[in-house]
């Protein structure tokens, strides 16, 4: 099985766009990096995307557990901001005096002086929010498109994964491959188009072949979510979480950027900071099609042991 | 575990809500393995659960289904069985146009089918499941149809119907050819996903559904064929059902947490419902020798136990999407042993 495929076709490093086809005269992979230190949660990019690319609106509402009323990435959500509430916390407890006040001792005064709004009297609110723009990661191995029996996902020019309408077939096979719970199969709203088609997010395929870059990263104003090359993006990052830690951020990491990670790496990656299931992400997500060789080799093992033991049924004495 | 997980994480959870808890099992039973604290967005999923609902077990089983009969009806062929030949052809043919209705159902349009058809992709299970099923459904139909000529008088057989019945034993042999993959690519078509219970179960699902294709296919042939051919057809339920019953224990051990929800509700329920229906339906088969009642009760035992496995093992999947724990805390737990998951070249897999 391994050998119908070239090495790292279904793990490891590996230049998507050159994988799937394309010459020497194709663009640079393309990307988004993601900086969520520097979010502040507007959701401009979710309204620029669903203003671009037509996704419909299906619902308005609160889940009840936080301010975020847009629940997760999925068919008409292709960017998805999360708002994450964290109580605060000492940043790592050595059990040293400090020159600051430790959290306990900042808990004594809150309940002491609060003054009223939530701030603590010295100005330094007792939670923090995390936010983060969540995206389709078009992963350098995308069990999305492996799995695809119709060919309707493509990997583009520019590295990146799409869905043509026109072709998917509504399987869903999509949806339970995708490790990080993108695609998604649209139910809804009545009336709108594609109902019953896997959609996501594509990376604003349409803008970027017109020398465009994607609606979301042109609409964040604080420069969160960044578009570029993949290589580029990459050495950005590296220097973004250097700078980070020497500011003494030592929560600060990539998420997605490591091309020896479990997708190959993503076009899309994160700098976050806390654990990635925090921002609902799995924390070491592993392309399913790493075990494919393997789930070959059992199947046929299967196969074979049925067609043996239907054989051995028939024989012995009759009746 | 509780402690073991915070520490790989380097404190406990906060902020976003703890998960874990409220997922023991009934009656008291120890669960699989203690439970987890992890941390997730709120306890909303990570991974998606599938869109596919009832349709597609009941294809997984029909499918089983109609490879079994195959089999069964290629080795009556050959042994000189009538009875079971006609009980399983026919049977294969009823079951694989079950199976297709209902994955055109899933589709939603007859039409959407054909998209299958444009490319062929050995990393695609749901492709590759199609052009097996491509292959071997007009096969499995010709031999049916060669049935059910053989049934008209002997004087309305002529020309195209006399060559129809000719070509019952090649079509027939084919079909059994391709019948053993048609059963066991339904295992990877779930396993080749990112649903924690149905990808940690790769190992020995296909074992657990061959296995249970052939108890399946073997009731069916205790209920319809005449007993006095239905020996093959015992020896064959008692054999897929021991197959089915030691695999899936196995696999329960091999799966670690994801091994849960395949206790837990709806799930567990249709997973206990199975082991005993495919126990007394392999005792009765091995048991009930010519009594025509005990044979048949035997078979539709077999069958509904297949039906329940395919279901069970589906809906265990589903719930495994729906909470993150299983996404978060197998591979937390996986990076734990053997590190993060990195591509090394030197790796044998590579």
């Amino acid at each position: 099985m391994t050998s119908l495929f070239n090495e790292f076709d279904l793990w490891g490093p590996l230049d998507p766009a050159a994988d799937a086809g394309y010459g020497k005269d194709k663009p640079k992979r393309k990307g988004f990096f993601t900086d969520t230190s520097i979010c502040i949660g507007c959701k401009a990019c979710e309204v620029a995307c669903k203003e671009w690319n037509d996704v419909p609106a299906d619902h308005f509402d609160m889940t009840a557990t936080s301010y975020d009323n847009s629940h997760s990435l999925n068919s008409n959500q292709w960017r998805h901001v999360a708002f994450i509430e964290q109580p605060r916390r000492p940043a790592v407890d050595l059990g040293m005096p400090t020159t600051r006040p430790d959290d306990d001792l900042l808990g004594g005064l809150l309940a002491e002086g609060e003054t009223g709004d939530g701030a603590p009297s010295d100005g330094v609110p007792d939670f923090r929010w995390l936010m983060s723009s969540d995206v389709c990661k078009h992963c350098t191995h995308a069990a999305c498109l492996d799995v695809c029996p119709t060919g309707s996902l493509f990997r583009s020019e520019f590295g990146t994964v799409v869905v043509q309408d026109d072709i998917c077939n509504g399987c869903g096979y999509c949806v339970p491959a995708c490790p990080y719970g993108v695609i998604e199969r649209r139910r809804g709203p009545e009336g709108s188009k594609n109902v019953g088609i896997a959609q996501k997010c594509t990376l604003c395929y349409d803008r970027l072949g017109a020398g465009q870059q994607p609606a979301c990263s042109q609409a964040c104003p604080t420069q969160s979510i960044q578009f570029g090359d993949v290589e580029e993006l990459r050495e950005r990052a590296e220097r973004r979480v250097a700078r980070l830690h020497e500011a003494g951020v030592m929560d600060a990491r990539l998420y997605g950027n490591d091309p020896h990670d479990g997708v190959g790496g993503t076009g899309a990656f994160f700098l976050l900071l806390d654990e990635p299931e925090v921002y609902g992400f799995p924390p070491d997500p592993v392309v399913t099609t790493r075990d494919l060789p393997q789930m070959f080799r059992r199947a046929s093992a299967a196969a074979v042991t049925l067609l043996a033991g239907a054989a051995v049924a028939f024989v012995g004495r009759r009746g | 575990m509780s402690d073991t997980l915070a520490q790989t994480q380097g404190r406990p959870p906060r902020g976003s809500r703890r998960g874990g808890g409220g997922r023991r099992r009934r009656g008291g039973e120890r669960s699989m393995v203690p439970e987890a604290e992890f941390t997730s967005y709120y306890g909303r999923p990570i991974v998606k659960p599938s869109p596919w609902e009832a349709d597609i077990p009941a294809y997984l089983f029909a499918g089983g289904l109609a490879a079994g009969s195959s089999l069964l009806a290629a080795g009556a062929d050959l042994t000189g069985r009538p009875g079971l030949r006609r009980v399983g052809r026919v049977g294969a043919l009823g079951a694989l146009s079950f199976s297709m209705a209902a994955l055109v159902h899933d589709l939603g349009r007859p039409s959407r089918f054909v998209n299958m058809l444009r490319v062929a992709k050995l990393t695609s299970p749901m492709s590759v499941g199609t052009w097996i099923l491509s292959a071997y459904g007009p096969f499995a139909g010709a031999a049916a149809a060669a049935e059910l000529v053989a049934l008209l008088p002997a004087d309305k057989r002529r020309g195209p119907l006399r060559l129809l019945e000719l070509t019952g034993r090649p079509a027939g042999l084919v079909a059994a050819v391709f019948a053993p993959p048609v059963a066991s690519y339904t295992a990877v078509l779930l396993s080749d996903t990112a649903t924690p219970s149905w990808h940690e179960a790769y190992r020995e699902l296909p074992f657990v559904f061959v296995g249970s294709a052939a108890a399946a296919a073997s009731g069916l042939a205790l209920i319809g064929a005449p007993t006095s051919e239905t020996g093959p057809a015992r020896r064959l339920a008692v054999g897929g059902a021991l197959m089915e019953l030691a695999m899936e224990r196995r696999m329960e051990q091999s799966m670690g947490v994801t091994a849960e929800p395949l206790h837990a509700g709806r799930a567990g329920r249709l997973m206990r419902a199975a082991r005993g229906l495919t126990l007394a339906g392999a005792a009765g088969a091995a048991l009930s020798g010519r009594s025509r009642v005990l044979s048949a009760l035997s078979g539709a035992a077999l069958m509904a136990g297949s039906a329940c496995i395919r279901f069970g093992v589906f809906e265990a999947g589903q719930a495994s999407a729906r909470d993150p724990k299983y996404t978060v805390v197998s591979q937390r737990q996986r990076m734990k042993r053997e590190g993060p998951a990195r591509h090394r070249p030197e790796d044998p897999e590579a």
